[in-house]
């Protein structure tokens, strides 16, 4: 428990202490919340996924995609 | 695959380029830099001296600038790959799953643990506890770099899987011949050797600027010998994995070699070419024997790099499209015919499986596995197979302008080097105005080097097994458009926000000195 307070203080001294880091914090959590719930979720969904339920069927689909060549 | 989109196909190749791009902006830096400072950590740790820990404070800053700028730039290809890229992200799915997933516990583990004691544990924890990690968050750094490139390699050089005709999927059957395929070891070393040139780059570049407006005279020379040092061994070193990279090229990529040196008619004792200028013989398709408005050809050189002889015999683009039974390379339409028997083989196999027709789904199976080797060229059946050549000036120019730049690297870090140990790097005010410049000139090399990489080989997603036209997703090419003109613009922004901080944080300067020189 000691050494969880210990880690806990660490990382509480750590970031109260930032200076250019607390900018840099800000970018990192404005990116990320951008990547992942602006572009994964809207605009970056898995395309198998979104079409097909099962392992089978996704490579059924696949399957006959690669395999239409005119 | 029945009506090709070949917006819909360069759109995506686009947006994976930017995307790509972008990223190895920020990477390279992070995996130079994490080593220059520990390593002058490490001075500080043996000398006690504390004006090292101050410069190891100072390039520590700008690296963690670098690292949150960059960090989680490169899932943004992995969402790609899921949307713009399904057909391909289903085909390699299991060979890729070992790779990342060890990335993604590496990086967790050692990036993200260790970086906070690396920043937060100044006076909390012993020197050498903290010494340990940085080095640790250096290894970290880029052993993460060793799984993204074992995929890439993989992609370059298929080895160590086996195709399964009922899932679509390549399955892994020998890891370690994944990660130890000839291409992956080069490209991992070549990839991150030249991260650390970059870096060293980076490190003399900064000190010079101080050094031109008399600033931090200190930490600028001290800086400049542990970067110019790391930067010559890395440099040369990068020259030595650049060969490695030649002569697998050579073996797996004949086409890309052959597009890098603008190399239409294989012969032996093949020119490399020093200087030269191509015609463009790209838009007629056509493979012309005169192809350079000028060049500057060192006879028999291509054929050293390539296959370590002189006298050997290097292959053109002619020889491969159309074929050259003297030096046993069939030609393309072969190949094409070739794949196309594969692909039809495993939808034969597909429809007699699903009829219970095991006995002649056998037989389309052995088809199948007999002819998989050129699955991919079955894409271009019917169609011109010169379609299947790389951009040849873009790869010429791209390894022409990498070369180059790496040998004036090694020009530049001599010199800075000299200069610096005999004390005379302050006066040299023309050195030091160029070290500026060569930041750029980095950058560029480092770019250059991925398109020579990754349009060297193309159609080829995964080479020879599955070119691009056919790892597409059915999806709308102006929801690609729009996504690629929204990361153009968030790339931007976060390239625009590190250069801004980094000039700031470089401008503000180290913490005041304890020695004011």
């Amino acid at each position: 428990m000691k050494t969880l307070v210990n880690i806990f203080q660490f990382y509480k001294e750590g970031f109260q202490s930032m200076t250019i880091g607390k900018k840099l914090w800000l970018i990192i959590g404005i990116k990320l919340i951008v990547m992942f719930a602006i572009l994964k979720l809207f605009f970056f969904r898995n395309f198998l996924s979104e079409h097909f339920n099962t392992s089978e069927q996704k490579s059924e689909y696949v399957i006959d995609q690669l395999t239409k060549v005119k | 695959m029945e009506h090709i989109d070949f917006s819909l196909v360069d759109w995506s190749r686009a947006q994976f380029a930017l995307t790509a791009m972008y990223h190895w902006l920020f990477v390279p830096l992070t995996l130079g830099l994490s080593f220059i400072v520990a390593i002058m950590e490490s001075l500080y740790v043996k000398t006690g001296n504390e004006e090292w820990k101050r410069i190891t404070k100072f390039w520590m800053t700008l690296f963690g600038i670098n690292f949150a700028i960059g960090v989680a730039t490169g899932i943004i290809l992995e969402f790609e790959f899921g949307t713009n890229w399904s057909n391909y992200s289903w085909f390699v799915g299991d060979i890729f799953g070992a790779p990342l997933a060890i990335e993604g516990i590496m990086a967790f583990f050692l990036e993200s643990t260790f970086i906070a004691v690396m920043f937060f544990g100044w006076n909390k924890v012993s020197k050498k506890f903290h010494l340990l990690s940085s080095w640790l968050v250096a290894i970290g750094s880029n052993l993460s770099a060793l799984w993204i490139l074992v995929a890439n390699g993989w992609m370059q050089f298929p080895a160590g899987m086996q195709f399964n005709p009922d899932t679509a999927r390549n399955e892994m059957i020998d890891f370690w011949s994944v990660l130890f395929s000839p291409v992956a070891i080069n490209k991992f070393l070549h990839t991150v050797t030249s991260g650390y040139v970059l870096s060293a780059i980076f490190v003399i570049g900064v000190s010079a600027w101080y050094l031109l407006k008399k600033k931090e005279i200190n930490l600028a020379k001290r800086s400049m010998v542990v970067a110019a040092t790391f930067g010559l061994i890395s440099s040369i070193y990068l020259i030595s994995t650049g060969d490695g990279s030649a002569k697998a090229v050579a073996k797996y990529q004949p086409m890309k070699l052959a597009a890098m040196e603008g190399l239409y008619y294989g012969s032996d004792h093949a020119p490399l070419i020093a200087v030269g200028a191509l015609k463009n013989c790209e838009d007629t398709l056509q493979v012309h024997r005169q192809s350079f408005i000028f060049e500057v050809p060192i006879y028999g050189a291509l054929s050293y790099l390539a296959f370590g002889n002189f006298d050997e015999f290097v292959p053109g683009i002619h020889d491969l499209v159309h074929g050259n039974p003297e030096h046993g390379i069939i030609s393309y339409q072969e190949k094409i015919e070739k794949g196309k028997i594969a692909i039809d083989a495993l939808a034969e196999y597909k429809t007699l499986k699903k009829i219970g027709d095991t006995q002649n789904a056998a037989i389309a199976l052995k088809t199948f596995e007999d002819n998989f080797q050129y699955f991919g060229y079955g894409y271009y059946f019917g169609r011109d197979p010169h379609e299947l050549i790389p951009p040849v000036r873009m790869s010429f120019y791209a390894f022409h302008i990498m070369v180059g730049l790496g040998t004036y690297f090694v020009l530049f870090f001599i010199l800075i080097l000299f200069f610096t140990l005999k004390k005379q790097v302050v006066d040299k005010k023309w050195l030091l105005r160029l070290a500026v410049w060569t930041i750029p000139l980095a950058y560029v090399a480092s770019e250059a080097g991925w398109i020579v990489a990754e349009v060297g080989r193309q159609p080829w997603v995964i080479q020879d097994l599955l070119p691009s036209i056919a790892a597409v997703s059915q999806i709308d090419s102006s929801s690609v458009m729009i996504t690629f003109f929204l990361f153009l613009a968030i790339f931007t922004t976060l390239l625009i926000a590190e250069i801004r901080i980094m000039l700031s944080q470089i401008k503000k300067g180290p913490e005041s000195s304890p020695s004011k020189q």
